[in-house]
């Protein structure tokens, strides 16, 4: 389907922290205005209580949430929701543009395996991502877990999940030149810890994964393997480290790159609902 | 008798003692070990998968370092027909545990339990792990 680029360009080309959301009990979307409202009582009564975020504690922080129903999968999935939170200074004049000081969003992106097997009265939008202060984030997170009955939990990624998108995402098309597909190890047990950073020419990396990939649009953990493999070995031979005993910390194309921590950058719109598919799976998993 | 891999040097065969247990350890944080593992799993004599050897996967409390595919090692232990142990080696209440019941096998297998026989102990293993 054709998603309007103006309407994603937001979630384009910033870091964003993952979190896995349990389903949110008795959401309703024509109530927007009121929970924005409601939200914004509640960042101010927090702040009043001393929790403030910012020195500059004049700041007027506003909400806005809105619907973005052309972020989702299917039919099925629920529409994304965005969260925003902006500030204008009381000191500049009324008609300057408001900053976005926070966002975050909630998606579903084929999230099914979820949202078929839960009661009624609940929204599953199990994937969130947050860009901001991580205090803004606790705030926000804090007052939909109160309101929706839900939990948020950070979504940490394996080496393994992040074998996956290098494999898949070094073998996408790209029509102009890409940068390099880079491979980012943490080397455990040294008394200085050492990070290794290996980067493949894109073309190289995408010939490879051809080689190994049997049935396009299909991918296996077999053939994940067999490509990380030849990345491995190629290493070994050059530098005589097996990298295969270290862990897997980043991995960086051309498409989006992600963290283990639970980070990523999505840098290409053509592939946004791609990844999103990925990680609204990987969010699933965690809460089952 | 701890080896980084197998074969053993052949330079010590003379002044070794009897081999009751083989006890292969697979890091799930290293694909590295797994690989290691498969390739030292060829220079074990057949005799040996009648008991005599385990399998002991280690790192299973932090599902988010995992680098090998849970599958992969279940299929292993199905091919060599020889038992998986699970641990957290990190956690010193399931090391201890992990240690006595290794410890346990390993009297099973010198024959020192009147009764029971390495062979016998395996498919008991294996018929609990089947249900």
């Amino acid at each position: 389907e054709s998603v309007d680029p103006q309407k994603t360009a937001f979630a384009l080309r910033k870091a964003w922290t993952l979190y896995s959301v349990t389903p949110l009990y008795r959401f309703r979307r024509a109530r927007l205005r009121d929970y924005a409202r409601l939200l914004s009582a509640f960042i101010a009564a927090e702040r009043q209580k001393g929790l403030a975020v910012e020195v500059g504690a004049e700041l007027d922080i506003k909400v806005a949430l809105s619907s973005l129903a052309e972020l989702r999968g299917s039919e099925l999935d629920q529409a994304a929701l965005l969260v925003q939170l902006s500030s204008r200074s009381q000191a500049s004049s009324r008609n300057s543009e408001d900053k976005v000081v926070w966002s975050g969003w909630f998606c579903s992106m084929f999230g099914d395996d979820l949202s078929e097997n839960i009661p009624e009265d609940f929204t599953s939008l199990p994937l969130f991502l947050s860009h901001g202060a991580e205090s803004y984030t606790a705030l926000v997170g804090s007052w939909f877990q109160k309101t929706f009955d839900c939990c948020f939990c950070r979504l940490a990624i394996s080496p393994q999940n992040l074998s996956w998108m290098v494999a898949m995402w070094a073998g996408c098309k790209l029509d102009r030149a890409a940068s390099a597909v880079e491979l980012v190890f943490s080397v455990p047990r040294l008394a200085q810890p050492l990070d290794i950073s290996y980067a493949i020419h894109p073309e190289d990396a995408k010939a490879l994964w051809d080689t190994v990939q049997k049935t396009p649009g299909e991918i296996t953990q077999e053939e994940v393997d067999v490509f990380m493999d030849c990345l491995y070995a190629h290493f070994h031979r050059h530098f005589k480290i097996h990298l295969s005993a270290a862990k897997l910390v980043k991995v960086s194309t051309a498409i989006a790159s992600a963290h283990c921590d639970g980070i990523v950058k999505i840098l290409h719109s053509q592939y946004l609902p791609g990844v999103l598919m990925l990680l609204t799976e990987l969010a699933i998993s965690q809460i089952q | 008798h701890l080896a980084t891999s197998l074969p053993l040097p052949s330079e010590r065969d003379h002044l070794r003692p009897r081999i009751d247990l083989v006890v292969f350890m697979i890091d799930i944080k290293s694909k590295y070990s797994l690989k290691n593992v498969e390739t030292s799993l060829v220079h074990v004599d057949a005799s040996f998968f009648l008991g005599k050897v385990c399998f002991l996967v280690t790192g299973v409390g932090r599902v988010n370092a995992c680098s090998v595919e849970t599958n992969a090692i279940c299929k292993l232990g199905k091919a060599y027909c020889s038992p998986m142990l699970f641990c957290e080696l990190e956690l010193e209440g399931i090391r201890v545990a992990t240690a006595q019941r290794l410890v346990r096998m390993l009297q099973i297998c010198a024959g020192h339990i009147p009764g029971v026989s390495a062979l016998s102990f395996v498919s008991l293993m294996r018929n609990s792990d089947d249900d």
